[in-house]
């Protein structure tokens, strides 16, 4: 009963300009909140611009070498000379490693999963993948440390025989395979999920009706994949890369364990040495005074940049390929 | 076996499309299998025989030894198309295998030098006194450190993460929701080394010493466009006739938000949140650069230095001794089990509390 006396005079409460505005108020504050909490995020974005900038001007107005093309880091010194040359190359380099054995074994990953697995197993298997992205970057770092690097030096003794005439597979320095190459090979299996993942997405979403077609003109399942499959998907494993790669850049933790770090530039990627951004913030960090903060400050804001403009780019790619999927269906 | 060489000629002709597939020879459906047998028995023969120590090396040669036997045999049996049909498989086969080897190899590797030291002691006693080099110590300053910089981190990030997903989904129209949208994508991919230099300048400028709080709000920019991009999935998977009903009646959309909508979807926004934890809870960089660490039990994330059991992991790591790479290697078991229990649990809310869509 109370309920009902509850509601019979609800309509005309909605009506008083009392009751009105708590209903209104409560849903001006919602979304006053929801809102503001929104162009917080855009506020986070932009102010991590802002002052990396400008701790970064503080330091770039001390550095007596070139910012850019310095091979050195000693911000300590007198006059202080730093630059970014090695870490750029360093952290492109051992990206472009990564990205070139990640992304093919994804996208026969995500095939597998999307075409080949068992349909009961696939949901399963896909976890499994995705369960290495799950893992602490600090633990790749110490099982590639202590446990890979080890076991590279038989492929890397195997490599510089039979592929030194290539230049960048020849190994002129002795010591154990802490390179640019370990580190490649260990940032390929960090990014494989997200590769994978988002490709996975992108096959799952081919229609239907264009494998059907392919199958009904006799083609096998490689022709299905071929004809049908991969153009279709090919924009979503473009920005899928690009995605793995921004991960593959900013890697920190991984990179700082397993590299041992020196200021040269080689294209010897089986030697060690060289050095990345975030590797080089991660090393330099606990012995550096105040203007070496500002200097690996600087040298983050050119990472950040960096990983700005790629994620950006492959989202881009991701929301233009929805809308003319969506005009489609 | 002589029927197969009898066949080789025609099958050469039969890559025409003219051909009526119906009437060609299959190989049997055991074929594949057949093939990995052989294979494998030679990849031991020739492995045994040539004195190649390495396991591993016979493996390789069985794999490579499968792929060519099975398209030899299948183009001369079938015809090239169905080889190359049978090469994509066995590709395909071997990368989902690849990826398997490092998962597999890691988590063993971890839990079989984890369980070393791991033991109550090392749960529950600092490393006060303990000289890195030697055995002794444990984690438990670690694990609190860890406990409290994430739970500050998901103190912070989920309200905002929550909210700015209601706005997205609820009233996001027009260009601000676009930008959104677009830097919470962009934000998923800064490096958390960047989000620990970005809170490092604030100090730097304000004067801040390193506490956990610093730590936990590196933390939390790193989590919020997580949560953001979860929360709104599950949000948008509420039917809209709920919200109807619910406005229909008179509800203002606040409370239709409040009472229908977030509860409707209240296991999908816990999966995402204990995945965003379990992502950050990983995270050694920002405490590398804010929280300093310490050998000490420190409950005060407010105030002085903490540590994290990643952060751990990596000290540990750099002393480089035996007895403190089994410590690492311990906290890494304490680290992994705590990520896949939480990864785990939250997959597990996910299916049971799934939104219901239809009937």
């Amino acid at each position: 009963m109370a309920i009902t006396t509850d509601n019979a005079p609800a309509p005309p409460v909605a009506g008083k300009p009392g009751a009105t505005s708590t209903g209104r108020a409560g849903d001006k504050i919602f979304l006053g909140l929801s809102q503001g909490s929104g162009i917080l995020l855009l506020v986070i974005m932009a102010s991590i611009a802002v002052f990396l900038t400008y701790r970064a001007s503080l330091a770039l107005a001390e550095n007596e070498g070139n910012f850019l093309t310095t091979f050195d880091w000693n911000p300590a010194g007198d006059p202080p000379v730093f630059g970014i040359a090695v870490l750029l190359f360093g952290t492109i380099v051992s990206s472009i490693i990564a990205m070139v054995i990640a992304v093919p074994i994804a996208v026969g990953i995500a095939l597998f999963i999307s075409h080949y697995a068992p349909r009961r197993l696939a949901a399963p298997l896909a976890y499994v993948v995705d369960l290495l992205a799950a893992v602490p970057s600090i633990i790749y770092g110490i099982w590639g440390a202590l446990f890979l690097v080890p076991y590279l030096e038989g492929l890397n003794s195997w490599l510089d025989e039979f592929l030194g005439w290539t230049y960048i597979f020849e190994k002129t320095e002795v010591g154990v395979a802490r390179s640019l190459f370990t580190v490649g090979i260990l940032l390929a299996i960090m990014i494989l999920p997200i590769v994978t993942s988002v490709s996975r997405e992108v096959f799952l979403q081919v229609p239907r009706m264009n494998e059907e077609a392919a199958l009904a003109l006799g083609a096998t399942r490689w022709e299905v994949i071929r004809l049908s499959v991969l153009p279709f998907g090919r924009s979503g494993v473009i920005s899928a890369s690009m995605l793995g790669l921004g991960r593959a850049l900013g890697e920190t933790m991984a990179v700082a364990t397993v590299l041992s770090p020196s200021f040269v530039i080689s294209l010897h990627l089986l030697n060690p040495g060289g050095g990345t951004f975030a590797q080089n913030i991660a090393a330099k960090f606990d012995e550096a005074n105040e203007l070496g903060r500002d200097a690996l400050i600087a040298s983050g804001l050119v990472l950040f940049v960096l990983t700005l403009l790629v994620n950006g780019a492959a989202r881009l790619i991701i929301a233009r390929r929805k809308e003319y999927s969506g005009a489609n269906a | 076996m002589s029927n197969v060489i009898q066949d080789a000629t025609p099958a050469q002709a039969v890559t025409g499309p003219g051909k009526d597939t119906l009437s060609q020879r299959h190989l049997p459906r055991w074929a594949p299998a057949g093939f990995a047998a052989v294979s494998v028995a030679l990849g031991i023969g020739i492995g045994a025989g040539a004195g190649l120590q390495s396991r591993i090396q016979w493996g390789l040669i069985s794999a490579a030894l499968f792929v060519v036997i099975s398209y030899v045999v299948t183009s001369t049996v079938e015809n090239r198309r169905q080889a190359k049909d049978r090469l994509a498989t066995s590709v395909v086969w071997v990368c989902f295998l690849l990826a398997v080897i490092p998962l597999l190899s890691l988590i063993w590797t971890t839990v079989s030098r984890g369980m070393k030291v791991l033991d109550a002691y090392f749960l529950t006693h600092s490393m006060a006194g303990v000289p890195g080099f030697e055995a002794g110590g444990g984690v438990y300053h670690a694990l609190i450190g860890t406990l409290e910089q994430v739970g500050l981190a998901t103190l912070v990030s989920a309200p905002i993460g929550l909210l700015t997903a209601v706005y997205l989904v609820e009233y996001g129209k027009g260009a601000l929701a676009k930008a959104v949208t677009f830097f919470v994508d962009v934000m998923t991919g800064i490096p958390s080394i960047v989000a620990g230099l970005f809170i490092l300048s604030i100090m730097l400028i304000a004067g801040l010493a390193p506490s956990g709080l610093m730590g936990a709000l590196a933390l939390a920019i790193l989590m919020i466009p997580v949560v953001v991009r979860s929360t709104e999935e599950m949000l948008k998977l509420v039917p809209n006739e709920l919200r109807e009903a619910a406005l229909a009646l008179g509800v203002p959309k606040w409370r239709v938000i409040l009472k229908v909508v977030i509860p409707t979807a209240i296991g999908g926004i816990t999966t995402g949140v204990m995945l965003a934890i379990a992502r950050i809870a990983g995270e050694t960089a920002p405490i590398m650069l804010l929280v300093f660490g310490s050998q000490l039990i420190n409950t005060n994330p407010f105030e002085g230095a903490q540590s994290s059991l990643p952060f751990y992991i990596w000290e540990q790591y750099k002393v480089g001794s035996e007895a403190s790479y089994d410590r690492a290697w311990a906290a890494a078991l304490v680290l992994i089990a705590f990520v896949m229990i939480l990864n785990l649990v939250a997959r597990g809310i996910a299916r049971w509390k799934a939104p219901k869509t239809g009937r």
